[in-house]
């Protein structure tokens, strides 16, 4: 098995959950696919998605939700399947 | 009004402190840790650290804010527009602090603000509002019966819905009764209410809106300003006035919009916006916006008055400096926005530090920017680089002088829309003042924003 380190694509500030009083898009545990959405980017008032990109369980979630994040920082870990 | 802080950052923030310098007022400014060099931290004669880079932690804390304004020992604020400038709360709170605000009473701000009560205001003063069901409707019995009554085709909208979403256009009874019940079911998944109402559509409308002003006793127009050139559902290009708008219907509403203002015992500069029909010649309330508006410079273009000005002045409790006889218009302005855009890349917003910067100059050409050649334009804000504003005589001249203008922009370092702008400067239906507030999206669909 394989780890696969899920990176921000854009600066910004990264969000946990679709909206503050939702549950978060994944948790340690979670599984995934490929296209399953993990988390969001506020970047300039707009929002993008940041997919899993590869199928397997989140083993750790490295962002913090709100907080400021840079192109490539890790955003969670996925263990391939 | 001694000493003003102005609660927001970028061009607008600039805007208000040479305003306030004019007058001889002090400025303060606050700034987030990711505006410490920002060009309105420079200009004001004070400034104040209000939090971290995310604007809910610093322009939108207004604890923070109004504390820094008593700390420093400034009279008033200046909400500039967005972050707080909308909020009732943020005005309650600076008035408790003993200072003044700069705007209209919270109370105006909370009527303006809740769209069922300010389409009830403007149906008090005689405004028209679109033709509706003016809240929900239970069953396709009632959503036919209102949609006869408002005249197809009709959209129905989810009332939890906005900014465009869970909307659903209709040509006739038959499509209505089959698009009812799976409206509802769409807005109670998408938005956790099932609660649609019906609206008449309009094709083709444009976005027309007028400025109005008041001081709580005297209520005036400074004329409409056409802003159907849209990309979702954010303006790109306004103009002073609107192309080819019948004059009893600029008349009209002119005249509506300041029964308004005066219903609401309004003060302050206030932007009453309305949906245009053209093929019927009629047109309908949107909202009122209760502070200055991005787009205010092409109206202080073509009629030679400082709306920020006005507002200090008006704020400080002067009355109106003017009466609707001086209002008086010249020539046709035009305001192009600028954004640190990638329009080749879906408008995908382009961070990053502005290594080189020429804007463009010459005779009646203005720009309003928060930014110059090393600035950063940051992430966790909007994308507005510059506003570009240009006069000219008539119509003709003023799109040739737009387009000129965006010839000289130079920008390295981020990627802009000025080639774009530029682009739509030789469009056909732009040249000649035809257009509605889906033609910009269309055309960029088409594949010939590129």
């Amino acid at each position: 098995m394989s780890e696969h380190v899920v990176q921000s694509p854009l600066p910004g500030i990264f969000y946990t959950k679709p909206a503050p009083e939702q549950p978060p898009f994944v948790e340690v545990g979670s599984v995934v696919a490929a296209d399953t959405v993990v988390g969001l980017v506020e970047v300039m008032k707009q929002f993008a998605e940041v997919k899993a990109g590869v199928n397997g369980t989140v083993k750790e979630i490295h962002a913090e939700n709100e907080g400021i994040i840079g192109p490539g920082d890790p955003i969670l870990t996925v263990e391939e399947v | 009004m001694r000493k003003l802080l102005v609660a927001n950052r970028g061009e607008i923030a600039v805007r208000v402190i040479r305003a306030a310098r004019e007058l001889g007022i002090g400025t303060v400014a606050v700034y987030s840790e990711a505006d410490q060099d920002a060009l309105h931290v420079k200009l004001a004669d004070e400034r104040v650290l209000i939090g971290p880079p995310a604007a809910s932690r610093s322009y939108l804390n207004m604890d923070v804010i109004v504390t820094a304004a008593v700390d420093l020992g400034a009279d008033a604020v200046h909400p500039g527009y967005g972050f707080l400038s909308e909020r009732a709360e943020f005005a309650e709170k600076v008035a408790a602090a003993r200072l003044t605000f700069v705007g209209p009473s919270a109370e105006t701000i909370r009527l303006m603000g809740d769209k069922a009560r300010a389409r009830s205001a403007a149906e008090a003063a005689g405004v028209p509002t679109v033709p509706g069901s003016n809240g929900p409707v239970d069953s396709v019995a009632e959503a036919l019966a209102e949609a006869e009554q408002a005249g197809y085709p009709v959209a129905v909208k989810a009332a939890a819905g906005g900014g465009g979403r869970g909307i659903r256009v209709v040509a006739d009874a038959a499509e209505l009764t089959e698009a009812l019940p799976v409206a509802m079911a769409e807005a109670q998944a998408a938005f956790g209410s099932g609660l649609v109402y019906i609206e008449r559509f309009v094709p083709n409308a444009r976005h027309i809106e007028v400025q109005v002003f008041g001081d709580g006793q005297n209520f005036v127009h400074l004329g409409e300003r056409e802003c159907s050139m849209q990309r979702r559902r954010q303006k790109v290009i306004e103009e002073a006035g609107a192309p080819g708008l019948p004059e009893d219907v600029r008349t009209a509403m002119t005249e509506a919009a300041v029964a308004l203002a005066k219903v609401s015992g309004y003060s302050g500069a206030g932007t009453v916006e309305f949906l245009y029909d053209p093929a019927r010649g009629e047109f309908y309330f949107i909202e009122m916006n209760t502070r200055i508006q991005v787009e205010h410079p092409v109206t202080e273009m073509v009629t030679g008055r400082d709306l920020v000005r006005e507002q200090l002045t008006v704020a400080s409790g002067a009355p109106l400096s003017f009466a609707q006889p001086d209002v008086e218009f010249r020539g046709h302005a035009i305001e192009v926005r600028l954004n640190a855009e990638n329009p080749d890349f879906g408008f995908m917003p382009s961070p990053g530090v502005i290594s080189s910067m020429r804007l463009p100059g010459g005779p009646f050409v203005r720009i309003d920017s928060g930014f110059g050649p090393g600035s950063e334009i940051s992430p966790f804000y909007d994308s507005l680089l510059a506003k570009i504003v240009i006069w000219a005589e008539d119509r003709p001249a003023a799109v040739a002088r737009m387009a000129r203008t965006l010839d000289e922009v130079e920008i390295e370092g981020v990627a802009t829309t000025a080639g774009f702008l530029r682009r739509v400067t030789d469009v056909a239906e732009f040249r000649e003042g035809r257009y509605h507030t889906t033609f910009l999206e269309d055309w960029i669909a088409g594949g010939a924003g590129k």
